[in-house]
Protein backbone atom coordinates (compact mmCIF):
# COMPACT_ATOMS: atom_id res chain seq x y z
CA UNK A 1 0.00 0.00 0.00
CA UNK A 2 1.46 3.31 -1.14
CA UNK A 3 1.45 6.12 1.43
CA UNK A 4 1.98 9.51 -0.16
CA UNK A 5 3.64 12.48 1.47
CA UNK A 6 0.40 14.36 0.92
CA UNK A 7 -1.45 11.81 3.08
CA UNK A 8 1.11 12.06 5.87
CA UNK A 9 0.90 15.86 5.73
CA UNK A 10 -2.88 15.60 6.06
CA UNK A 11 -2.62 13.16 8.99
CA UNK A 12 0.00 15.34 10.71
CA UNK A 13 -2.48 18.21 10.40
CA UNK A 14 -5.19 16.14 12.07
CA UNK A 15 -2.77 15.31 14.87
CA UNK A 16 -1.66 18.96 15.22
CA UNK A 17 1.98 18.28 14.39
CA UNK A 18 3.94 20.72 12.22
CA UNK A 19 6.52 18.49 10.55
CA UNK A 20 9.41 19.37 8.25
CA UNK A 21 9.51 18.03 4.70
CA UNK A 22 12.27 15.62 5.70
CA UNK A 23 10.17 14.30 8.58
CA UNK A 24 7.16 13.86 6.30
CA UNK A 25 9.28 11.85 3.88
CA UNK A 26 10.67 9.66 6.65
CA UNK A 27 7.31 8.96 8.32
CA UNK A 28 5.71 8.20 4.95
CA UNK A 29 8.37 5.54 4.33
CA UNK A 30 8.01 4.11 7.87
CA UNK A 31 4.23 4.02 7.60
CA UNK A 32 4.31 2.33 4.27
CA UNK A 33 6.45 -0.50 5.65
CA UNK A 34 4.39 -0.88 8.80
CA UNK A 35 1.06 -0.85 6.97
CA UNK A 36 2.40 -3.36 4.46
CA UNK A 37 3.23 -5.62 7.39
CA UNK A 38 -0.12 -5.24 9.19
CA UNK A 39 -1.87 -6.22 5.95
CA UNK A 40 -1.23 -9.78 7.09
CA UNK A 41 -4.33 -9.43 9.29
CA UNK A 42 -6.34 -9.76 6.09
CA UNK A 43 -5.27 -13.41 5.87
CA UNK A 44 -7.84 -13.99 8.62
CA UNK A 45 -11.56 -14.07 7.94
CA UNK A 46 -12.96 -12.18 10.92
CA UNK A 47 -16.44 -11.51 9.53
CA UNK A 48 -18.04 -13.54 12.34
CA UNK A 49 -15.75 -12.29 15.14
CA UNK A 50 -16.83 -9.61 17.60
CA UNK A 51 -14.21 -6.90 18.19
CA UNK A 52 -12.72 -7.02 21.69
CA UNK A 53 -13.94 -3.81 23.27
CA UNK A 54 -13.72 -4.96 26.90
CA UNK A 55 -10.58 -6.61 28.20
CA UNK A 56 -12.10 -8.55 31.09
CA UNK A 57 -14.73 -11.19 30.54
CA UNK A 58 -17.91 -10.42 32.44
CA UNK A 59 -18.24 -8.17 35.42
CA UNK A 60 -17.08 -4.70 34.43
CA UNK A 61 -18.06 -2.48 37.34
CA UNK A 62 -17.99 0.80 35.46
CA UNK A 63 -21.16 2.54 36.56
CA UNK A 64 -21.31 4.75 39.61
CA UNK A 65 -23.56 7.37 41.15
CA UNK A 66 -22.97 10.86 39.78
CA UNK A 67 -21.94 12.59 42.96
CA UNK A 68 -19.67 15.55 43.51
CA UNK A 69 -16.26 14.42 44.76
CA UNK A 70 -12.95 15.90 45.72
CA UNK A 71 -11.41 18.17 43.11
CA UNK A 72 -8.30 20.28 42.68
CA UNK A 73 -7.97 23.87 43.68
CA UNK A 74 -7.49 26.18 40.71
CA UNK A 75 -3.98 27.23 41.76
CA UNK A 76 -2.93 23.59 41.89
CA UNK A 77 -4.35 22.93 38.44
CA UNK A 78 -2.49 25.98 37.14
CA UNK A 79 0.86 25.26 38.78
CA UNK A 80 2.40 23.53 35.75
CA UNK A 81 0.85 25.75 33.08
CA UNK A 82 3.41 27.36 30.77
CA UNK A 83 1.45 30.63 31.00
CA UNK A 84 -1.27 31.46 33.53
CA UNK A 85 -2.71 34.48 35.22
CA UNK A 86 -5.76 35.70 37.16
CA UNK A 87 -6.81 32.11 37.78
CA UNK A 88 -6.81 31.13 34.11
CA UNK A 89 -4.67 29.36 31.54
CA UNK A 90 -3.37 31.87 29.02
CA UNK A 91 -3.21 31.14 25.31
CA UNK A 92 -2.51 33.24 22.20
CA UNK A 93 -5.40 35.36 21.05
CA UNK A 94 -8.14 33.24 19.45
CA UNK A 95 -10.54 35.90 18.15
CA UNK A 96 -9.31 39.13 16.64
CA UNK A 97 -11.02 42.31 17.75
CA UNK B 1 24.73 -2.33 57.39
CA UNK B 2 24.26 -5.54 55.43
CA UNK B 3 25.31 -5.32 51.80
CA UNK B 4 22.73 -2.86 50.50
CA UNK B 5 22.66 -4.53 47.09
CA UNK B 6 21.52 -7.84 48.56
CA UNK B 7 18.61 -6.54 50.64
CA UNK B 8 15.07 -7.87 50.24
CA UNK B 9 11.79 -6.77 51.80
CA UNK B 10 12.15 -9.49 54.46
CA UNK B 11 15.78 -8.73 55.29
CA UNK B 12 14.98 -5.02 55.59
CA UNK B 13 12.14 -5.80 58.00
CA UNK B 14 14.49 -8.06 59.99
CA UNK B 15 17.22 -5.42 60.06
CA UNK B 16 14.80 -2.73 61.27
CA UNK B 17 13.28 -4.96 63.94
CA UNK B 18 16.66 -6.08 65.25
CA UNK B 19 17.85 -2.46 65.09
CA UNK B 20 20.78 -3.36 62.83
CA UNK B 21 19.95 -0.16 60.93
CA UNK B 22 17.28 2.51 61.01
CA UNK B 23 15.01 3.38 58.11
CA UNK B 24 16.76 6.76 57.87
CA UNK B 25 20.18 5.15 57.65
CA UNK B 26 18.85 2.82 54.99
CA UNK B 27 17.28 5.71 53.06
CA UNK B 28 20.57 7.62 53.08
CA UNK B 29 22.42 4.55 51.85
CA UNK B 30 19.74 4.05 49.17
CA UNK B 31 20.03 7.65 47.97
CA UNK B 32 23.82 7.41 47.91
CA UNK B 33 23.58 4.18 45.94
CA UNK B 34 20.99 5.61 43.55
CA UNK B 35 23.16 8.63 42.79
CA UNK B 36 26.33 6.56 42.32
CA UNK B 37 27.44 6.46 38.68
CA UNK B 38 24.02 7.68 37.58
CA UNK B 39 25.55 9.89 34.88
CA UNK B 40 26.90 6.83 33.08
CA UNK B 41 24.20 4.28 33.94
CA UNK B 42 21.33 6.63 33.07
CA UNK B 43 19.02 4.78 35.48
CA UNK B 44 17.40 7.68 37.38
CA UNK B 45 15.95 10.87 35.93
CA UNK B 46 15.39 12.47 39.33
CA UNK B 47 15.84 11.74 43.02
CA UNK B 48 13.30 12.23 45.80
CA UNK B 49 15.64 13.00 48.68
CA UNK B 50 13.27 15.03 50.85
CA UNK B 51 10.33 12.73 50.27
CA UNK B 52 12.49 9.66 50.99
CA UNK B 53 13.97 10.98 54.22
CA UNK B 54 10.57 12.13 55.44
CA UNK B 55 9.06 8.70 54.75
CA UNK B 56 11.98 6.97 56.48
CA UNK B 57 11.70 9.23 59.53
CA UNK B 58 8.06 8.33 59.83
CA UNK B 59 8.91 4.61 59.77
CA UNK B 60 11.56 5.14 62.47
CA UNK B 61 9.12 7.17 64.57
CA UNK B 62 6.50 4.45 64.37
CA UNK B 63 8.96 1.69 65.20
CA UNK B 64 10.27 3.66 68.19
CA UNK B 65 6.71 4.26 69.39
CA UNK B 66 5.85 0.59 69.00
CA UNK B 67 3.22 1.38 66.36
CA UNK B 68 2.34 -0.91 63.49
CA UNK B 69 4.28 -0.40 60.26
CA UNK B 70 3.25 -1.43 56.75
CA UNK B 71 4.54 -4.39 54.71
CA UNK B 72 7.02 -2.19 52.79
CA UNK B 73 8.26 -0.25 55.83
CA UNK B 74 11.58 1.38 55.02
CA UNK B 75 11.98 -0.40 51.67
CA UNK B 76 13.79 1.82 49.13
CA UNK B 77 11.71 1.85 45.95
CA UNK B 78 12.35 3.19 42.46
CA UNK B 79 9.36 4.40 40.43
CA UNK B 80 9.18 4.63 36.65
CA UNK B 81 8.84 8.23 35.51
CA UNK B 82 5.47 7.63 33.81
CA UNK B 83 3.87 7.16 37.25
CA UNK B 84 2.68 10.30 39.03
CA UNK B 85 4.40 11.24 42.32
CA UNK B 86 2.95 14.34 43.93
CA UNK B 87 5.39 17.20 44.34
CA UNK B 88 8.06 15.40 42.29
CA UNK B 89 8.88 15.77 38.61
CA UNK B 90 7.13 13.26 36.38
CA UNK B 91 8.55 13.65 32.88
CA UNK B 92 7.69 10.41 31.03
CA UNK B 93 11.26 10.83 29.71
CA UNK B 94 9.83 13.43 27.32
CA UNK B 95 10.75 17.03 26.53
CA UNK B 96 7.00 17.61 26.59
CA UNK B 97 6.91 17.16 30.39
CA UNK B 98 10.50 18.15 31.12
CA UNK B 99 9.42 20.69 33.75
CA UNK B 100 6.21 19.04 34.91
CA UNK B 101 5.76 18.42 38.62
CA UNK B 102 2.97 15.97 39.41
CA UNK B 103 0.03 17.59 41.18
CA UNK B 104 -1.20 14.30 42.58
CA UNK B 105 0.08 10.76 43.18
CA UNK B 106 -0.95 7.61 41.36
CA UNK B 107 -3.10 5.24 43.40
CA UNK B 108 -0.26 2.69 43.26
CA UNK B 109 2.17 5.29 44.63
CA UNK B 110 -0.21 6.21 47.44
CA UNK B 111 -0.53 2.49 48.23
CA UNK B 112 3.21 1.86 48.51
CA UNK B 113 3.68 5.04 50.54
CA UNK B 114 0.91 3.97 52.91
CA UNK B 115 2.73 0.62 53.21
CA UNK B 116 5.87 2.44 54.34
CA UNK B 117 7.90 2.38 51.12
CA UNK B 118 10.66 4.96 50.71
CA UNK B 119 10.61 6.30 47.14
CA UNK B 120 14.19 7.18 46.25
CA UNK B 121 13.84 8.34 42.66
CA UNK B 122 12.11 8.29 39.30
CA UNK B 123 13.52 5.98 36.69
CA UNK B 124 14.35 6.53 33.06
CA UNK B 125 12.29 4.87 30.33
CA UNK B 126 11.36 5.14 26.69
CA UNK B 127 9.46 8.37 26.02
CA UNK B 128 5.85 7.88 27.16
CA UNK B 129 6.72 4.16 27.57
CA UNK B 130 6.98 3.71 23.80
CA UNK B 131 9.90 1.49 22.95
CA UNK B 132 11.71 -1.74 23.72
CA UNK B 133 15.25 -0.53 24.39
CA UNK B 134 15.04 2.65 26.49
CA UNK B 135 16.80 4.42 23.62
CA UNK B 136 13.71 6.59 23.04
CA UNK B 137 14.27 8.49 26.29
CA UNK B 138 14.53 12.18 25.41
CA UNK B 139 17.23 12.59 28.05
CA UNK B 140 19.69 9.70 27.88
CA UNK B 141 19.83 5.96 27.31
CA UNK B 142 20.15 3.45 30.16
CA UNK B 143 23.00 0.98 30.14
CA UNK B 144 22.42 -2.68 30.96
CA UNK B 145 24.14 -3.45 34.29
CA UNK B 146 25.17 -6.88 32.96
CA UNK B 147 26.83 -5.37 29.86
CA UNK B 148 27.22 -1.58 29.68
CA UNK B 149 27.42 -1.49 25.87
CA UNK B 150 23.94 -3.04 25.69
CA UNK B 151 20.40 -1.82 26.21
CA UNK B 152 18.49 -2.73 29.39
CA UNK B 153 15.34 -3.36 27.37
CA UNK B 154 12.29 -1.18 27.54
CA UNK B 155 10.28 0.64 28.09
CA UNK B 156 10.84 0.25 31.89
CA UNK B 157 14.61 -0.02 31.38
CA UNK B 158 15.52 2.26 34.28
CA UNK B 159 13.41 0.33 36.80
CA UNK B 160 14.83 -3.04 35.65
CA UNK B 161 18.40 -1.73 35.72
CA UNK B 162 17.87 -0.10 39.15
CA UNK B 163 16.99 -3.49 40.63
CA UNK B 164 19.65 -5.40 38.67
CA UNK B 165 22.38 -2.96 39.71
CA UNK B 166 21.26 -3.05 43.34
CA UNK B 167 20.24 0.63 43.36
CA UNK B 168 16.85 -0.32 44.82
CA UNK B 169 15.54 -3.70 46.01
CA UNK B 170 12.16 -3.14 44.35
CA UNK B 171 10.73 -0.91 41.64
CA UNK B 172 7.48 -0.05 39.92
CA UNK B 173 7.26 -0.20 36.14
CA UNK B 174 4.53 -0.29 33.55
CA UNK B 175 3.83 -2.88 30.88
CA UNK B 176 1.80 -2.18 27.73
CA UNK B 177 3.31 -4.69 25.29
CA UNK B 178 6.16 -6.17 27.34
CA UNK B 179 7.64 -3.11 29.02
CA UNK B 180 8.13 -4.86 32.38
CA UNK B 181 8.81 -8.42 31.27
CA UNK B 182 11.32 -7.73 28.48
CA UNK B 183 13.63 -5.42 30.49
CA UNK B 184 13.38 -7.84 33.44
CA UNK B 185 14.57 -10.56 31.08
CA UNK B 186 17.39 -8.40 29.62
CA UNK B 187 18.63 -7.32 33.06
CA UNK B 188 18.21 -10.64 34.90
CA UNK B 189 15.57 -9.66 37.47
CA UNK B 190 11.97 -10.61 38.23
CA UNK B 191 9.29 -8.48 36.56
CA UNK B 192 5.55 -9.10 36.69
CA UNK B 193 2.65 -7.76 34.66
CA UNK B 194 -0.59 -8.35 36.57
CA UNK B 195 -3.96 -9.01 34.99
CA UNK B 196 -5.51 -5.98 33.27
CA UNK B 197 -7.57 -4.20 35.93
CA UNK B 198 -5.70 -5.81 38.85
CA UNK B 199 -3.89 -2.54 39.67
CA UNK B 200 -5.43 0.91 39.27
CA UNK B 201 -4.12 2.92 36.33
CA UNK B 202 -5.05 6.19 38.03
CA UNK B 203 -1.92 8.35 37.84
CA UNK B 204 -0.19 6.14 35.30
CA UNK B 205 0.32 8.52 32.38
CA UNK B 206 -1.78 6.96 29.64
CA UNK B 207 -0.17 5.39 26.58
CA UNK B 208 -2.67 2.71 25.45
CA UNK B 209 -5.46 2.54 27.98
CA UNK B 210 -6.78 -0.94 27.11
CA UNK B 211 -3.28 -2.40 27.56
CA UNK B 212 -1.41 -0.32 30.19
CA UNK B 213 -0.63 -1.95 33.55
CA UNK B 214 1.54 -1.08 36.53
CA UNK B 215 3.61 -3.92 37.97
CA UNK B 216 6.61 -4.81 40.15
CA UNK B 217 10.33 -5.49 39.63
CA UNK B 218 12.50 -7.23 42.23
CA UNK B 219 15.37 -9.66 42.65
CA UNK B 220 13.18 -12.37 44.19
CA UNK B 221 9.74 -13.63 43.21
CA UNK B 222 8.56 -13.18 46.79
CA UNK B 223 9.31 -9.45 46.68
CA UNK B 224 7.34 -8.99 43.45
CA UNK B 225 4.47 -10.92 45.02
CA UNK B 226 4.61 -8.68 48.10
CA UNK B 227 4.73 -5.47 46.05
CA UNK B 228 1.83 -6.53 43.84
CA UNK B 229 -0.16 -7.43 46.96
CA UNK B 230 0.24 -3.84 48.15
CA UNK B 231 -0.81 -2.13 44.89
CA UNK B 232 -3.58 -4.51 43.75
CA UNK B 233 -7.26 -3.76 44.19
CA UNK B 234 -10.31 -1.84 43.06
CA UNK B 235 -10.00 1.94 42.80
CA UNK B 236 -13.03 4.17 42.19
CA UNK B 237 -10.72 6.50 40.23
CA UNK B 238 -10.15 3.80 37.58
CA UNK B 239 -13.42 2.37 36.28
CA UNK B 240 -11.52 -0.49 34.61
CA UNK B 241 -9.97 -1.65 37.88
CA UNK B 242 -11.53 -4.91 38.96
CA UNK B 243 -13.56 -5.50 42.11
CA UNK B 244 -11.78 -8.81 42.66
CA UNK B 245 -10.29 -9.28 46.15
CA UNK B 246 -6.49 -9.07 46.17
CA UNK B 247 -4.92 -11.86 48.20
CA UNK B 248 -1.65 -11.53 50.11
CA UNK B 249 0.36 -13.22 47.37
CA UNK B 250 3.64 -13.28 49.32
CA UNK B 251 2.12 -14.88 52.43
CA UNK B 252 0.35 -17.51 50.33
CA UNK B 253 3.43 -18.48 48.27
CA UNK B 254 3.82 -22.23 47.70
CA UNK B 255 6.92 -24.15 46.75
CA UNK B 256 4.90 -27.28 46.04
CA UNK B 257 3.83 -26.94 42.43
CA UNK B 258 3.57 -30.67 41.72
CA UNK B 259 0.62 -31.49 39.51
CA UNK B 260 0.28 -28.04 37.95
CA UNK B 261 -0.21 -28.31 34.21
CA UNK B 262 2.15 -26.19 32.11
CA UNK B 263 1.46 -25.53 28.43
CA UNK B 264 4.38 -24.92 26.10
CA UNK B 265 3.13 -23.11 22.97
CA UNK B 266 4.87 -24.42 19.88
CA UNK B 267 4.49 -21.05 18.10
CA UNK B 268 6.93 -19.49 20.61
CA UNK B 269 9.75 -21.88 19.76
CA UNK B 270 9.62 -21.44 15.99
CA UNK B 271 11.76 -19.52 13.53
CA UNK B 272 13.38 -16.37 14.86
CA UNK B 273 14.12 -17.62 18.37
CA UNK B 274 17.82 -17.40 19.27
CA UNK B 275 19.16 -20.93 19.89
CA UNK B 276 20.75 -20.09 23.24
CA UNK B 277 17.57 -18.43 24.50
CA UNK B 278 15.54 -21.42 23.34
CA UNK B 279 17.88 -23.87 25.09
CA UNK B 280 17.81 -21.96 28.39
CA UNK B 281 14.01 -21.67 28.39
CA UNK B 282 13.70 -25.39 27.55
CA UNK B 283 16.04 -26.16 30.45
CA UNK B 284 13.83 -24.00 32.66
CA UNK B 285 10.76 -25.93 31.57
CA UNK B 286 12.63 -29.18 32.36
CA UNK B 287 13.23 -27.87 35.85
CA UNK B 288 9.51 -27.22 36.26
CA UNK B 289 8.95 -30.80 35.11
CA UNK B 290 11.39 -32.03 37.75
CA UNK B 291 9.32 -30.13 40.34
CA UNK B 292 6.36 -32.30 39.39
CA UNK B 293 4.65 -30.02 36.87
CA UNK B 294 2.92 -31.75 33.97
CA UNK B 295 4.29 -30.29 30.75
CA UNK B 296 2.18 -30.44 27.61
CA UNK B 297 2.62 -28.98 24.16
CA UNK B 298 -0.13 -26.52 23.20
CA UNK B 299 -0.95 -24.29 20.27
CA UNK B 300 -1.85 -20.60 20.32
CA UNK B 301 -2.65 -20.44 16.62
CA UNK B 302 -3.10 -16.68 16.17
CA UNK B 303 0.27 -15.75 17.68
CA UNK B 304 1.72 -14.63 14.35
CA UNK B 305 -0.93 -11.91 14.04
CA UNK B 306 -0.30 -10.38 17.45
CA UNK B 307 2.33 -7.80 16.49
CA UNK B 308 0.18 -6.42 13.66
CA UNK B 309 -2.94 -6.20 15.83
CA UNK B 310 -1.01 -4.70 18.74
CA UNK B 311 0.65 -1.91 16.78
CA UNK B 312 -2.68 -0.84 15.32
CA UNK B 313 -4.45 -0.83 18.68
CA UNK B 314 -1.68 0.74 20.74
CA UNK B 315 -0.95 3.50 18.23
CA UNK B 316 -4.65 4.34 17.87
CA UNK B 317 -5.01 4.61 21.64
CA UNK B 318 -1.74 6.54 21.92
CA UNK B 319 -2.82 9.06 19.30
CA UNK B 320 -6.00 9.70 21.30
CA UNK B 321 -4.30 9.80 24.70
CA UNK B 322 -1.47 12.08 23.62
CA UNK B 323 -3.89 14.64 22.15
CA UNK B 324 -3.95 16.17 25.66
CA UNK B 325 -0.42 17.57 25.26
CA UNK B 326 -1.44 20.92 23.87
CA UNK B 327 1.02 23.35 25.43
CA UNK B 328 -1.77 24.91 27.50
CA UNK B 329 -2.26 23.15 30.81
CA UNK B 330 0.91 21.37 31.85
CA UNK B 331 3.10 20.55 28.89
CA UNK B 332 5.89 22.50 27.21
CA UNK B 333 4.87 25.40 24.99
CA UNK B 334 6.78 26.36 21.86
CA UNK B 335 8.27 29.84 21.62
CA UNK B 336 6.78 29.94 18.14
CA UNK B 337 3.18 30.41 19.24
CA UNK B 338 1.70 33.49 17.64
CA UNK B 339 -1.63 31.85 16.95
CA UNK B 340 -3.42 29.15 18.88
CA UNK B 341 -3.06 26.66 16.01
CA UNK B 342 0.67 27.35 15.68
CA UNK B 343 1.05 26.95 19.40
CA UNK B 344 -0.47 23.46 19.28
CA UNK B 345 1.39 22.31 16.18
CA UNK B 346 4.79 23.69 17.10
CA UNK B 347 4.62 22.70 20.78
CA UNK B 348 3.81 19.12 19.82
CA UNK B 349 6.27 18.82 16.94
CA UNK B 350 9.14 20.30 18.95
CA UNK B 351 8.48 18.29 22.11
CA UNK B 352 7.69 14.74 20.96
CA UNK B 353 10.55 12.45 19.93
CA UNK B 354 10.63 10.45 16.71
CA UNK B 355 9.04 7.22 17.98
CA UNK B 356 6.19 9.01 19.75
CA UNK B 357 5.55 11.11 16.63
CA UNK B 358 5.62 7.98 14.46
CA UNK B 359 3.02 6.30 16.66
CA UNK B 360 0.77 9.35 16.80
CA UNK B 361 0.81 9.57 13.01
CA UNK B 362 0.14 5.87 12.53
CA UNK B 363 -2.59 5.90 15.17
CA UNK B 364 -4.25 8.99 13.73
CA UNK B 365 -4.17 7.36 10.31
CA UNK B 366 -5.78 4.08 11.40
CA UNK B 367 -8.56 5.97 13.20
CA UNK B 368 -9.18 8.41 10.36
CA UNK B 369 -12.31 8.39 8.23
CA UNK B 370 -12.39 5.50 5.79
CA UNK B 371 -9.71 3.43 7.55
CA UNK B 372 -11.29 2.68 10.93
CA UNK B 373 -12.93 -0.59 9.88
CA UNK B 374 -9.98 -1.82 7.84
CA UNK B 375 -7.47 -1.26 10.60
CA UNK B 376 -8.74 -0.55 14.09
CA UNK B 377 -11.86 -2.72 14.00
CA UNK B 378 -9.97 -5.51 12.25
CA UNK B 379 -7.26 -5.39 14.91
CA UNK B 380 -9.88 -5.54 17.68
CA UNK B 381 -11.39 -8.63 16.03
CA UNK B 382 -7.98 -10.31 15.86
CA UNK B 383 -7.47 -9.34 19.49
CA UNK B 384 -10.60 -11.38 20.27
CA UNK B 385 -9.06 -14.37 18.49
CA UNK B 386 -5.81 -14.06 20.48
CA UNK B 387 -7.77 -13.81 23.75
CA UNK B 388 -9.75 -16.88 22.69
CA UNK B 389 -6.52 -18.82 22.03
CA UNK B 390 -5.53 -18.23 25.65
CA UNK B 391 -9.01 -18.95 27.03
CA UNK B 392 -8.97 -22.31 25.26
CA UNK B 393 -5.44 -23.04 26.49
CA UNK B 394 -6.31 -22.21 30.10
CA UNK B 395 -9.18 -24.69 29.96
CA UNK B 396 -6.45 -27.35 29.69
CA UNK B 397 -3.42 -25.93 31.53
CA UNK B 398 -2.77 -23.83 34.65
CA UNK B 399 0.06 -21.79 33.14
CA UNK B 400 1.99 -21.23 29.94
CA UNK B 401 5.81 -21.19 29.83
CA UNK B 402 7.62 -19.42 27.00
CA UNK B 403 10.54 -17.17 26.12
CA UNK B 404 10.23 -13.43 26.84
CA UNK B 405 12.31 -12.06 23.98
CA UNK B 406 13.69 -13.82 20.90
CA UNK B 407 17.22 -12.72 21.86
CA UNK B 408 19.19 -11.39 24.85
CA UNK B 409 20.04 -7.68 25.27
CA UNK B 410 21.33 -6.11 22.07
CA UNK B 411 23.91 -3.34 21.65
CA UNK B 412 22.96 0.31 22.04
CA UNK B 413 22.15 1.65 18.59
CA UNK B 414 22.06 -1.80 16.99
CA UNK B 415 18.35 -1.76 16.14
CA UNK B 416 17.54 1.91 16.52
CA UNK B 417 17.08 2.62 12.79
CA UNK B 418 14.46 0.01 12.02
CA UNK B 419 11.16 0.52 13.85
CA UNK B 420 9.44 -2.49 12.27
CA UNK B 421 12.23 -4.90 13.31
CA UNK B 422 12.03 -3.49 16.83
CA UNK B 423 8.24 -4.06 16.88
CA UNK B 424 8.58 -7.65 15.64
CA UNK B 425 10.82 -8.51 18.60
CA UNK B 426 7.88 -7.87 20.96
CA UNK B 427 6.02 -10.94 19.67
CA UNK B 428 6.25 -13.14 22.78
CA UNK B 429 5.11 -10.47 25.22
CA UNK B 430 2.43 -8.75 23.16
CA UNK B 431 0.06 -11.73 23.13
CA UNK B 432 -0.53 -11.66 26.91
CA UNK B 433 -0.94 -7.89 26.73
CA UNK B 434 -3.70 -8.22 24.16
CA UNK B 435 -5.42 -11.03 26.09
CA UNK B 436 -5.31 -9.07 29.37
CA UNK B 437 -3.80 -12.03 31.26
CA UNK B 438 -0.96 -12.05 33.81
CA UNK B 439 2.67 -12.64 32.90
CA UNK B 440 6.05 -12.65 34.60
CA UNK B 441 9.68 -12.90 33.56
CA UNK B 442 11.97 -14.89 35.84
CA UNK B 443 15.72 -15.24 35.24
CA UNK B 444 16.56 -18.66 33.80
CA UNK B 445 20.26 -18.39 33.10
CA UNK B 446 22.75 -16.53 30.96
CA UNK B 447 24.08 -16.72 27.44
CA UNK B 448 27.69 -17.75 26.79
CA UNK B 449 28.48 -14.02 26.71
CA UNK B 450 26.98 -13.61 30.17
CA UNK B 451 23.76 -11.92 29.09
CA UNK B 452 20.69 -12.65 31.23
CA UNK B 453 17.84 -14.70 29.75
CA UNK B 454 14.31 -14.73 31.14
CA UNK B 455 11.55 -17.31 31.08
CA UNK B 456 7.99 -16.10 30.81
CA UNK B 457 5.22 -17.61 32.95
CA UNK B 458 1.68 -16.67 31.89
CA UNK B 459 -1.52 -17.36 33.81
CA UNK B 460 -5.19 -16.61 33.24
CA UNK B 461 -7.01 -13.51 34.50
CA UNK B 462 -6.51 -13.05 38.27
CA UNK B 463 -4.38 -16.22 38.57
CA UNK B 464 -1.28 -14.30 39.70
CA UNK B 465 -0.89 -16.61 42.71
CA UNK B 466 -0.20 -19.59 40.44
CA UNK B 467 2.26 -17.48 38.44
CA UNK B 468 4.13 -16.44 41.59
CA UNK B 469 4.06 -19.99 43.03
CA UNK B 470 5.67 -21.38 39.87
CA UNK B 471 8.28 -18.61 39.78
CA UNK B 472 9.03 -19.01 43.48
CA UNK B 473 9.34 -22.81 43.27
CA UNK B 474 11.58 -22.40 40.21
CA UNK B 475 13.77 -19.90 42.06
CA UNK B 476 13.98 -22.02 45.22
CA UNK B 477 15.00 -25.03 43.12
CA UNK B 478 17.96 -23.03 41.81
CA UNK B 479 16.35 -22.03 38.55
CA UNK B 480 17.69 -18.48 38.62
CA UNK B 481 21.25 -19.79 38.64
CA UNK B 482 20.50 -21.39 35.28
Amino acid sequence: MKITEKEVRYIAGLANLSLSDDDIKRYAADMERILEYVDKLNELDTSAIEPMVQVLRGDADALREDVLGESYAADKALQSAPLAGAGHFKVPRVIER
Amino acid sequence: MDDYRQLTIDSIRGGLERKRFSASELAREALRSARAENESSGIFLSFCEEKALRAADEVDRRLAAGEKVGPLAGVPTAVKDVIMTEGVKTTCASRMLENYTASYSATAVKAIEAAGAVIVGKTNCDEFAMGSSNENSAFRPVRNPAAPDRVPGGSSGGSAAAVAAGRAPIALGSDTGGSIRQPASFCGVVGAMPTYGRVSRFGLVAFASSLDRIGPFSRTVKDSAALLGVIAGRDPNDSTSAAVPAPDYAAALQTNVAGLRIGVPKEYFAEGLDAEVGAKVEAGIDRLRSLGCRITSISLPHTEYAVAAYYLICTAEAASNLARYDGVRYSRRSQRAETLADMYRNSRAESFGAEVTRRIILGTYVLSAGYYDAYYRKAQQVRSLIARDFAEAFAKVDAVAAPVSPFPAFRLGEKADDPLQMYLADLYTITASLAGIAGMSVPCGKSAEGLPIGMQILTDHFREQTMFDLGHAFEQAGGFAG
